[in-house]
C-alpha cells in the first residue's frame, strides 16, 4: 500500500442499498493519484464502452466523491466530485472546499462511489466503518440552511445515543443538495457549509437524480500515515509562510475583483458579456467589507488563507441575507452580469442561490442569457410568466432563480443550462440563439473574459479545455506552465485548494506528493505522461458525449461568438479575439497534446501513454 | 505573552475563529505525531456554518474534573496549572466529562483514556499557529483571573451565544 492513502473506497448502490468496500491497485493510484485523475479512470473503466448511451441523470451514471493523497496535508482541504456531467456529457473534476474529505479519510475511506438510484429520498451517514442509508423524506425540499441544521442535529443525536460516553460530538462534515439538485436542474451544485459548492459539471442534478439528499461523515481516526512526517510538516509550514507573505487573498479573498476585473483588466461579464468594462465604484470591495463582512476570515481545514468572509445584510429590504464575501465569481455573475451594481442586491442574490442549491456561475450566466433575450424582445413578459426581466432588477432575477430551481414555466427550460436552453428556446422561437450563449461545451464560462487580453485566461483557454468553461481548469501552453490545465489536474487529483498554490513555487506540490506518498514525481513526468493521460481520457469521454448532445471539435472547440465581437467600451474598446490567431494557437495546442487536425487524440499519443483501449474506442470518431 | 515559568491560561476570543482548524492540526501533531482532529485536545466545532470556535479546557480554578476522578488519574500541573491525565490510571469512565461544566474532555478515539489539554507543558502549540496566522483567537496569558471557569461552556451553549452575536436574532433559526 502506498503511504498517504486510507486504502479503501466506499461503494454504495442506492438501487439495492448494497454497501461494500472497493480497493484500487497501487499501480492505478500511482498513475491517477486521486480526485479528478482517478475519476477519469474509474469512469472510463466502468462506463467507457457504452459512454454515449449513458444518460447523466439516469441510474446508470456513477457519482464520485474522491479525495487525493494530499487532502488534509496540503493546506486547504477539498473533495473532488465527478461522474458523467449533465452539462458537458464528459467528465468534470469539480472540487469543493470543506472538511468532508478530511472526515472521510479519518473514517478510513479515500472516496465514495455511488451507483444506482434510490426509490425514495435518502442520505448517507458514515461513522468510521459504520455506513447506513437513511431516510431523507423530512429534508427533501428543504433549502441549504434548513438541511444543514436538521441533519447536523440529527447526526449528532445519533452519535450521542450510540456513543454516550465519548463526550461532546462535533458535527459531521456534510455534502448536500438544495431544491435545484432535487429537481435535476443542470446548474445545480453539490454544496457544503451553506456557501461552498462544487458547481462546474452540474453534479447536484446527478445527486438529485439518485435521490441522494446528503452525505454526512464523521471519522474518528487519524489521516493516513505518510512517508515522511517531518518533511510534510516543513512543507505545510512553507506553504503557510508564503501565503502569509502574499496577504492579498487573505485580506479580500477574491472580493476585490468585482470592481477590479471590471475597471482594470476589463474582463468581467456585464449584461451577459455585452460589455466587459465597468468603473462603478459603488461596487468596491470596501463597500462589501464595511457594510457586510461580519467575519473577516473564514476558511476550511488547514487553510492559511481563509479567503472567505462571512457577509450579512443587516438593514433594508434584503436584511438577513447571508453568504460568503461574495467571492469574485458570485459578485460578477450575480452582479454586473445581471446589470446589478448594488452590493446589497448582490449579497441577497448570492444568498438565495446558495439556499436553492444553484451554481451562481451557471445560473447567473443563464439568467443573463434570458435577460438579453428579453432586452432584444425575443423572450416576452408572457414567456417569462409575467416577469419584467430588466437589467439590474434583483427581485426579478430572484423570482427567475426560483423558477429555475423548481423548474416552473420558463425556469424549466433555463434549468437545462445556457447551451441547452439556447437550443430549446431557439427551436420554439425559430431563431439561432447560440450567439447569446456564452459557454463552452455546455459549461458556462467563468467570469474572466479573454478579449482585453489582460486577464489570466488566454484565447484558447476555454475552447480547448476538457472541462469547457471552467475558469479553474483552463488550457494553455507550455504544458508545464503553472496555469496549464495539466497542472490544474494535479491540484484536482491531489485534491487541495489551488488558491494555496499562488505565490508558492510550482514544484512544492510535487515535493509534497513525495513526502506524503514516498513516491518521486517530477513536473515533467506529471505534465507529459500522467496528467496527459488523464487529459486524453477526459477528452475522449467529452468527444464521445451523448446521449442528448455531442461535440464536434471543428465547431465546438471555439470561443462563444460573443468573444469575437469587439469590446464596446472601456480602455480596451475595440479589442477582440482574432480568429486567425485563435486557429493558430489552437493548432499549436492540438500538436502539443497530441490531438489530430480534427481534435481527436491521435493513436500515436494514446499508444505512447498506454491507452490502447481509448485508441480503439476513438476509431469511430476519426 | 508570557514566559513558560508561571502558570498560564489560554485567553480566547471565540467569535474571531476562522475555522481553519490549524489548532487541531498542531495539537494532534504535537501529541500524536499524526493529523488527527478527533484526537486533538482542542476541537473546533461548527454546528452552524460561520459559527466556528475552538472548544478546549478552561482550566477552572477549582478543577471539578480532578475532583470527580474516581481513580486519581487527573492532577494539576503545579508549574503550568494544566490538568494532567495519567494514562496508566485513567479507565475512561467519563465521570470527568459529566463533572466539567462545559463537557470539554472527550475520549481518545482509539485508546480508553480521556483527552484534556495539558498546555503543552507551558508552550501551547495551538496558540503558536493561531498567532502565526494573525487570527489571534488564542493567546497565552499568565494565570491571574478567577473568571476562567465561566469559559467552560458546552458547545451548544457557546453556539447559541455566538450565533446571535454573529447573525443577530435570526442566528437562533440555524440551531
Amino acid at each position: 500500500m502506498i503511504f498517504g492513502y486510507a486504502g479503501k473506497f466506499l461503494e454504495v448502490d442506492l438501487s439495492t442499498e448494497d454497501i461494500k468496500e472497493t480497493r484500487f491497485d497501487d499501480d492505478v493510484l500511482k498513475e491517477y493519484i486521486g480526485g479528478r485523475g482517478l475519476a477519469a479512470k474509474i469512469l472510463w473503466n466502468r462506463l467507457g464502452s457504452r459512454w454515449e448511451t449513458v444518460d447523466p441523470l439516469e441510474p446508470e451514471n456513477i457519482l464520485l466523491f474522491l479525495t487525493g493523497p494530499l487532502t488534509g496535508f496540503f493546506p486547504g482541504g477539498r473533495i473532488c466530485v465527478s461522474g458523467k456531467s449533465p452539462q458537458s456529457n464528459g467528465v468534470v473534476g469539480s472540487t469543493v472546499a470543506g472538511e468532508f474529505g478530511i472526515e472521510l479519510r479519518c473514517a478510513g475511506y479515500d472516496g465514495i462511489i455511488v451507483l444506482g438510484e434510490s426509490e425514495k429520498p435518502v442520505y448517507l451517514f458514515i461513522k468510521d466503518s459504520d455506513v447506513e442509508v437513511r431516510d431523507a423524506g423530512h429534508v427533501w425540499g428543504k433549502d441549504a440552511k434548513k438541511t444543514v441544521a436538521m441533519l447536523t442535529k440529527e447526526c449528532r443525536e445519533l452519535l450521542k445515543s450510540r456513543f454516550p460516553r465519548y463526550g461532546e460530538w462535533k458535527e459531521p462534515a456534510m455534502l448536500y443538495i438544495g431544491p435545484a439538485g432535487e429537481n435535476k436542474v443542470r446548474t445545480a451544485v453539490v454544496a457544503a457549509k451553506w456557501t461552498h459548492a462544487a458547481g462546474y459539471g452540474g453534479y447536484g442534478a446527478v445527486m438529485g437524480s439518485k435521490k441522494l439528499k446528503a452525505i454526512a461523515v464523521k471519522g474518528t481516526g487519524p489521516l493516513p500515515e505518510v512517508a515522511d512526517m517531518e518533511k510534510v510538516k516543513k512543507l505545510m509550514q512553507r506553504v503557510c509562510e508564503d501565503v502569509y507573505e502574499e496577504e492579498l487573498w487573505r485580506r479580500w479573498g477574491t472580493g476585490a475583483a468585482g470592481y477590479e476585473v471590471g475597471a482594470k483588466t476589463s474582463s468581467e461579464p456585464i449584461r451577459n458579456w455585452q460589455e466587459e468594462w465597468h468603473d462603478d465604484k459603488s461596487f468596491g470591495v470596501d463597500k462589501f467589507e464595511n457594510r457586510f463582512w461580519i467575519k473577516p476570515y473564514w476558511g476550511d481545514f488547514g487553510c492559511p488563507t481563509t479567503c472567505l468572509k462571512v457577509a450579512m445584510v443587516k438593514d433594508g429590504k434584503f436584511k438577513g441575507a447571508i453568504t460568503d464575501n461574495p467571492d469574485y465569481e458570485m459578485q460578477a455573475y450575480l452582479g454586473p452580469n445581471l446589470g446589478i451594481f448594488t452590493p446589497e442586491e448582490n449579497v441577497f442574490l448570492v444568498s438565495l442561490i446558495d439556499d436553492l442549491g444553484l451554481c451562481g456561475i451557471q445560473t447567473g450566466n443563464v439568467m443573463g442569457f434570458a435577460a438579453e433575450l428579453f432586452q432584444r424582445g425575443i423572450l416576452t413578459r408572457e414567456d417569462l410568466g409575467g416577469l419584467e426581466l430588466k437589467w439590474g432588477d434583483a427581485e426579478a432575477f430572484a423570482a427567475l432563480a426560483k423558477k429555475i430551481a423548481f423548474r416552473e414555466g420558463i425556469g424549466d427550460l433555463l434549468a437545462e443550462g445556457t447551451y441547452r436552453a439556447a437550443l430549446k428556446i431557439g427551436k420554439e422561437k425559430n431563431a439561432d440563439l447560440l450567439s447569446y450563449a456564452v459557454q463552452s461545451k455546455g459549461v458556462s464560462i467563468g467570469a474572466h473574459g479573454i478579449r482585453s487580453g489582460k486577464d489570466y485566461p488566454k484565447i484558447i483557454s476555454y475552447a480547448c479545455s476538457v472541462q469547457g468553461g471552467d475558469h479553474t481548469s483552463t488550457a494553455g501552453l507550455p504544458l508545464d506552465w503553472g496555469g496549464s490545465e495539466l497542472m490544474e489536474i494535479f491540484n484536482d487529483s491531489g485534491v487541495y485548494c489551488n488558491f494555496n498554490t499562488f505565490g508558492v513555487p510550482r514544484n512544492v506540490r510535487f515535493q509534497f506528493y513525495k513526502a506524503v506518498t514516498g513516491l518521486k514525481l517530477t513536473r515533467k513526468e506529471w505534465c507529459y505522461e500522467k496528467a496527459l493521460r488523464v487529459l486524453q481520457m477526459q477528452r475522449a469521454l467529452l468527444l464521445l458525449g451523448g446521449p442528448d448532445l455531442k461535440w464536434n471539435p471543428k465547431i465546438h472547440d471555439d470561443n462563444p461568438s460573443r468573444f469575437y465581437e469587439p469590446l464596446p467600451s472601456g480602455p480596451y474598446k475595440g479589442k477582440t479575439v482574432n480568429r486567425a490567431r485563435f486557429q493558430k494557437k489552437k493548432k499549436e495546442y492540438y500538436e502539443a497534446v497530441g490531438w489530430d487536425e480534427n481534435g481527436v487524440p491521435s493513436s500515436e499519443v494514446l499508444r505512447r501513454l498506454g491507452l490502447d483501449d481509448v485508441d480503439r474506442t476513438l476509431k469511430k470518431l476519426r | 505573552m508570557t514566559t513558560k515559568k508561571e502558570p498560564i491560561w489560554i485567553a480566547r476570543d471565540l467569535a474571531k475563529c476562522s475555522g481553519c482548524r490549524k489548532c487541531e492540526i498542531a495539537c494532534s501533531l504535537f501529541h500524536e505525531n499524526r493529523i488527527w482532529p478527533e484526537a486533538s485536545r482542542i476541537r473546533v466545532f461548527m454546528l452552524i456554518p460561520g459559527v466556528d470556535f475552538p472548544h478546549f479546557c478552561a482550566q477552572c480554578e477549582d478543577y471539578p474534573c480532578v475532583e470527580a476522578c474516581p481513580v486519581d488519574a487527573l492532577s494539576v500541573d503545579s508549574k503550568t496549572g494544566a490538568v494532567l491525565v495519567d494514562k496508566e490510571k485513567c479507565t475512561g469512565c467519563a465521570q470527568c466529562i459529566d463533572a466539567c461544566p462545559g463537557r470539554v474532555p472527550h475520549m481518545h478515539p482509539k485508546e480508553k483514556i480521556i483527552l484534556i489539554c495539558n498546555l503543552c507543558d507551558g508552550d501551547p502549540q495551538c496558540v503558536k499557529v493561531c498567532q502565526e496566522g494573525a487570527w489571534n483567537v488564542l493567546k497565552t496569558v499568565s494565570r491571574k483571573n478567577y473568571a476562567y471557569k465561566l469559559y467552560a461552556r458546552t458547545p451548544d451553549e457557546i453556539t447559541r451565544d455566538l450565533a446571535v452575536k454573529i447573525y443577530g436574532e435570526i442566528g437562533k433559526d440555524f440551531i
